[in-house]
């Protein structure tokens, strides 16, 4: 058995198939051990992604390693993206206890399919072949699915799963069609050959047009404008506990594809795709800045919020360089902490017992609760990009690397449309402090108030303790060149 | 002869209708999971058509893999729909508009 498993290389994915091992055991557990109760599934899962991450970092080797014939490769770049999507999905499923709980939703199944759905995303960040990125994305995508609609009894998620699976199928039948294209056209799916082949013939219209779909299956999974429709609908209709996963991990996941996939297989035909992400980009943050404006709810002001984040994330993956790619790195990483902390204060938002999301019920927060108010304010504050917090130096580094590569404009127009988004970012804070005061929300649960608290020092500290995360970011980036 | 342009002009039209019936389909969403069904479809003899033109393997193995998870991808649609037929009562496309924006 073990040399069969050398010869794989299976030790690279080591992380994956623990913990598609572990999933399957607390399905089990779950079914068929009357004494084990959800929060125990819960914890365990928690517990799982701990130890996961540790082998991501420990016991996947060093450099670049292949696996299964090179369909899967691990470098600095996927070490440093799985770590980030391992710590979204243990920590929006802390978070999420108490609210399902509360709401009567609390089962076996949640913690296990969000597992299965990380199992996808470390996949999808690994993957180094057009099949093993297809296969990632749709155990991802099939987990999620389902997660979106996991409140059965509620018409709202029930609906934003059915429109999440009609529109991530008809993506993932793009991505295909783009991918058979790609193939035929080199001869190749494992993304070295491409690229090679690729360097060898030059571009063609197929190839083009595959490219096109490739990337407008991709565009769909990071919500980027014009393939964003759905995020707005499945955030507001969603679960509050299933949002906040769908806003970390997965875009995590699906931001570390589509860089791979540019910087791979395509890495040498660089200007016919460069012009088509630098369009997405610019509309996804225009949009993202403008509609956020109108927005009552504040899971569909975040949908907004995320399209306008994803379109800023890609002027880094535009700029193709490796500056580029570190400030996609950091960008992500400090999106990431900055959501799973606005996405802490939507759960704590909860009056006599009853979750409320309307931007409006935030009135007061200042007085009723001073630490949540200021946390959130520092949250919103980093979003519009005031230094000296995170988001800052995130939005910095992607529109530095932009300049370097001569795309003078699309950084003109980020930094355009990050103040028209400062406007909705600093209307909350408004509402906050200067609006008449509604009934205070209930006392948080602890580990709400934990999460709350750590993403505010980080977004907070973050200049100070910033240069070892730049540090790995650039090893990071540079390990996919 | 029938060649491998033949196949692609098939396989493009073939997606082209699934697309559209996603989009111009006002009725029922069992026609929008058909269409998803006829654009995987469409992929398929895509790849299948390219393999056997390449002599290479690689092409109908992507194929069989992707057999699988459409069949997977119609289960886990239905079974939304069927806890959406629960709640609704309908499942008109018409009538899926609890969320606007």
């Amino acid at each position: 058995m073990i040399p069969f498993f050398q010869s794989i290389g299976a030790a690279a994915a080591l992380p994956e198939i623990c913990l598609a091992l572990l999933a399957m055991v607390l399905l089990m557990e779950g079914v068929f051990s009357a004494r084990v109760t959800s929060a125990a599934i819960r914890w365990a899962a928690v517990a799982a992604f701990a130890v996961v991450a540790a082998i991501v970092v420990w016991k996947t080797g060093t450099g670049r390693v292949y696996a299964f014939d090179g369909a899967f490769a691990v470098d600095d770049f996927a070490r440093f993206m799985k770590v980030l999507a391992l710590l979204g999905a243990a920590v929006t499923l802390i978070m999420s206890g108490k609210y399902l709980l509360r709401t009567n939703m609390d089962s076996e199944e949640y913690p296990v399919l969000i597992m299965l759905a990380t199992v996808g995303m470390l996949l999808m960040i690994s993957a180094n072949d057009l099949i093993s990125l297809y296969v990632g994305l749709e155990l991802q995508s099939l987990a999620l699915y389902v997660v979106a609609a996991i409140n059965r009894d509620s018409a709202k998620s029930s609906e934003a799963g059915l429109k999440y699976f009609v529109l991530g199928a008809l993506s993932s039948g793009m991505l295909l069609y783009g991918s058979s294209l790609v193939y035929g056209l080199t001869g190749h799916t494992q993304f070295a050959e491409i690229a090679k082949a690729l360097s060898l013939s030059g571009s063609n219209l197929g190839i083009i047009f595959g490219i096109v779909f490739i990337i407008a299956g991709l565009a769909f999974k990071v919500s980027a404008v014009p393939f964003h429709m759905w995020t707005p609908d499945v955030y507001e209709g969603a679960p509050t506990p299933v949002t906040a996963f769908f806003a970390s991990a997965p875009k995590i996941a699906a931001i570390a594809l589509f860089t791979r996939v540019m910087m791979g297989p395509f890495a040498n035909v660089t200007h016919e795709w460069q012009q088509i992400v630098v369009l997405i980009s610019i509309a996804s943050m225009a949009l993202g800045a403008f509609a956020a404006i109108g927005q009552a709810n504040i899971k569909r002001l975040l949908a907004y919020s995320s399209i306008a984040n994803m379109g800023f994330a890609l002027v880094g993956l535009a700029a193709g360089t490796v500056e580029g790619v570190q400030g996609v790195l950091v960008y992500m990483l400090i999106y990431l902490v900055t959501t799973l902390g606005v996405f802490a204060c939507v759960l704590a938002m909860r009056r006599n017992g009853i979750y409320v999301e309307k931007i409006s019920d935030l009135a007061g927060l200042g007085k009723t609760n001073k630490g949540h108010a200021f946390v959130l304010a520092m949250l919103m504050f980093s979003l519009a990009g005031i230094p000296p917090l995170a988001g800052f130096f995130g939005k910095l580094f992607v529109f530095l690397a932009a300049v370097k590569a001569g795309l003078w404009p699309l950084a003109i127009l980020g930094v355009v449309a990050s103040v028209v988004g400062a406007y909705y970012y600093l209307r909350l804070i408004k509402i906050m402090y200067f609006d008449e005061p509604a009934a205070a929300f209930d006392a948080t649960d602890g580990e709400v108030n934990w999460v709350i608290y750590a993403a505010g020092a980080f977004t907070v500290l973050f200049a100070v303790f910033a240069q070892p995360l730049l540090n790995i970011a650039q090893a990071a980036a540079a390990s996919l060149f | 002869m029938i060649g491998l342009t033949h196949y692609l002009t098939v396989a493009a039209i073939i997606f082209t209708v699934g697309i559209f019936g996603i989009f111009l389909n006002r009725k029922n969403v069992i026609i929008i999971m058909m269409s998803i069904e006829l654009m995987l479809l469409a992929v398929n003899i895509n790849l299948v058509a390219f393999s056997s033109a390449l002599h290479d393997l690689v092409g109908q193995v992507f194929a069989l893999l992707i057999l699988t998870v459409a069949a997977g991808e119609a289960a886990i649609g239905l079974a939304i729909l069927v806890t959406y037929f629960r709640n609704r009562g309908t499942i008109a496309v018409e009538d899926i508009n609890l969320m606007k924006g």
